[in-house]
């Protein structure tokens, strides 16, 4: 199994095909794996030199929030690799505005840098992905 | 039209894995192409020999196996997934294979459309 692209052979009809990807991180970070779980696929996805972007939203934003302890819950603190995630070429980093004003959060208190947008242009830009993974 | 699917719920737990068949044999039905089929998160319990639901109810995982026969159907099931929750070759039900994400982003590039079923 090749390891860097996920147990694939690149083959012909995949290669050279540049499709826009974005992956939805709509959970918080513990109490569930899909956080987890999502970020190893935008990792190994980075291998597949796609168009990528990431989106927070809901309790996703808490995804990405700094100062995360994870000690007592016996579960590992994974927030240190979304600031790897730029030496993987995932560079478009999408949170929504709406979510962040509803759990009092400010930019200031991500671990990232990311671009804020308002429900209506994260609409805007869903529509133009060609496929949407929503974990 | 050529169709992928991800499904990341566990069956008998959540809806999901009961929805996202039905909406596959509808789409073969119509004279679709399923070209895969992604098993991911608790999804992976999709494949396991090891289920024996009660006689009255349906088969979740022979459901897929026999799916996978009758159409050429791809069902592949996360590696790390699956070792997480317990799913090895040694219980894997027929039709499934184990392999890597890739092969869930290879299925996002070569399908015409990739549609998820989850919570």
């Amino acid at each position: 199994m090749n390891e860097t692209t996920g147990g694939i052979a690149m083959d012909d009809e995949s290669e050279g095909t540049i499709k826009k990807f974005m992956y939805i991180n709509r959970k918080a970070p513990y109490g569930t794996v899909y956080a987890l779980e999502a970020l190893e696929v935008v990792l190994i996805a980075a291998a597949f030199d796609q168009d990528v972007s990431m989106v927070f939203c809901d309790d996703g934003v808490y995804q990405i929030v700094k100062g995360q302890h994870t000690k007592f819950i016996d579960v590992k603190n994974f927030s240190p690799t979304y600031r790897a995630l730029e030496g993987y070429d995932v560079e478009k980093l999408y949170v929504s505005k709406e979510s962040m004003d509803e759990r009092g959060l400010a930019e200031d208190d991500l671990l990232v840098d990311v671009e804020i947008v308002d429900n209506a242009k994260m609409a805007d830009l869903m529509e133009d992905q060609d496929v949407v993974l929503s974990f | 039209m050529k169709i992928g699917l991800l499904i990341n719920e566990g069956p008998y737990q959540h809806q999901a894995t009961d929805t996202a068949y039905l909406f596959a044999k509808a789409a073969l039905a119509k004279g679709h192409e399923i070209d895969r089929i992604f098993f991911y998160h608790d999804g992976v319990n999709n494949s396991s020999s090891l289920t024996e639901p009660p006689q009255d109810d349906r088969n979740i995982v022979e459901r897929w196996s026999k799916m996978a026969e009758e159409h050429n159907v791809d069902l592949v099931v996360c590696v790390a997934a699956a070792l997480r929750r317990g799913i090895k070759d040694e219980n894997l039900a027929a039709g499934f294979r184990i392999s890597g994400l890739g092969q869930l982003i290879e299925a996002g590039i070569q399908a015409d459309r990739l549609v998820t079923f989850g919570d």
